[in-house]
């Protein structure tokens, strides 16, 4: 009874992390032929294409955990809005190039510090995943640091928006800093992570490159939660509209 | 130039007992660079047969290499076309693939297609460096880095400025 107990957690935590990766991911997407210049096109779409990579891996984990036949696009495709329980920062719509920027800059450093740590999970698939994430997320964060250094210490107007972005996204950060009860027995049974146990770092690394970067941390004066439990933003559904129509309007469909 | 995990699969392949699979297999390339095996650039990972199947192990590059399905169906064709019908390709995700794992005859190949083979830095994961990467067409280490990513996500783009070409370079993970 335990084991399967078990099994159903693992596959709840599973899905919340499958579901992070293809919001954010499918975000990104959303920069393909749409940046700046060419370079940072193919190099948004590429970050995109690491994150639904891992999306693909940890559904399809998810589907062999669940045991019922279900695959990887039922969970991608054809769950609702309350039934994804990514994080609302992934979800929340690209904005410009600075808002994107600072969102993955806040979001790399969590995974350079939450990988690491879930490498070392007795669930030996969650560790293999993220064994290859974290060489990816190496690659993510020197990117998207370098940006917040030249955009932030940059032009007026970049900095200008720099700090805007920062101001807007940073109520979204304490998210990934909490634990649900699922999320404290996995991580109590070394198969999930700690959460709550990265923030100093994670603070510690962001406000060195924000101050480096003449851009300044706010205040923790207000706080948006609710992912988990699935409670969205507005966004959520747009996207999964865009994302889901063709799945859903072609359901047997392959390509 | 030679790693510990490549010098490792070489043992393990050198002791399997399908030796006339592996070498079915080499013929299997890499649909992106299709110049360099599946076994050379440290996709191929396995061979073994369970209950008259054979079973084929390989490793994505990186999580959302879009290869992965080509490959896949092309290792079962290469199989196929040989006379045999039982053959299951399997993803294996542990251990994560490297750049360590390509074969000394691999990176020659990447080089002479035009694509700066990892610089070998056996152990560490060094980001790619700014400058100095070594330019395939005219050997000049005048080069220096576009962007963190190019054409795929495994490579990043450099140009020389000693011929004034671009390439990409494949970079060490």
């Amino acid at each position: 009874m335990s084991v399967v107990l078990n099994n159903t957690a693992i596959l709840e935590y599973t899905l919340r992390l499958a579901d992070d990766s293809l919001i954010l991911g499918h975000r990104l997407t959303e920069w393909t032929s749409h940046g700046p210049f060419l370079e940072e096109d193919i190099a948004m779409s590429n970050v995109a294409l690491d994150y639904i990579g891992r999306a693909r891996m940890y559904y399809g984990y998810a589907a062999e955990l669940s045991g019922d036949g279900k695959t990887e696009d039922d969970f991608a495709f054809l769950r609702d809005e309350r039934e994804f329980r990514n994080l609302l920062i992934n979800e929340l719509p690209r904005g410009d190039f600075a808002y994107s920027t600072v969102r993955q800059l806040f979001i790399d450093v969590f995974n350079s510090l939450y990988l690491p740590k879930l490498m070392q999970s007795n669930d030996e698939t969650l560790a293999a995943i993220a064994a290859k994430g974290i060489k990816e997320t190496r690659y993510h964060l020197r990117r998207s640091r370098d940006w917040t250094l030249r955009l932030g210490d940059g032009t007026a107007e970049s900095h200008k928006r720099m700090q805007k972005a920062i101001d807007s996204l940073w109520g979204y950060t304490h998210e990934l800093f909490e634990l649900d009860e699922l999320e404290q027995q996995l991580a109590d049974q070394r198969v999930g992570v700690d959460n709550t146990a990265l923030r100093a770092e994670w603070l510690a690394t962001v406000e060195s490159i924000l101050s480096e970067a003449t851009l300044t941390r706010p205040n923790d004066d207000w706080v948006v939660k609710g992912g988990r439990t699935g409670y969205h933003t507005e966004n959520l559904g747009h996207l999964l509209t865009e994302m889901q129509f063709l799945h859903r309007s072609n359901p047997s469909c392959e390509w | 130039m030679t790693s510990a995990a490549w010098v490792e699969r070489l043992h393990h392949r050198r002791q399997s007992v399908h030796q006339e699979i592996w070498d079915l297999l080499d013929e299997v390339k890499d649909p992106e660079i299709p110049v360099v095996s599946i076994w050379d650039l440290g996709i191929l990972c396995d061979v073994t047969l369970e209950a008259g199947q054979y079973l084929i192990s390989i490793t994505p590059t990186y999580s959302g290499c879009p290869a992965m399905d080509t490959i896949r169906a092309d290792v079962s064709e290469a199989l196929n076309k040989a006379g045999i019908q039982n053959v299951t390709v399997n993803m294996k995700l542990a251990p994560a693939w490297t750049t360590d794992s390509m074969s000394p005859l691999g990176r020659k190949q990447l080089l002479e297609y035009g694509i700066a083979p990892p610089e070998n830095k056996v152990g560490g994961c060094a980001l790619t460096p700014e400058q100095g990467i070594r330019c395939p067409r005219c050997g000049s280490e005048q080069t220096e880095r576009i962007s963190e990513f190019a054409s795929t996500a495994c490579k990043a783009l450099f140009k020389c400025s000693n011929c004034l070409e671009p390439f990409d370079y494949f970079k060490q993970i």
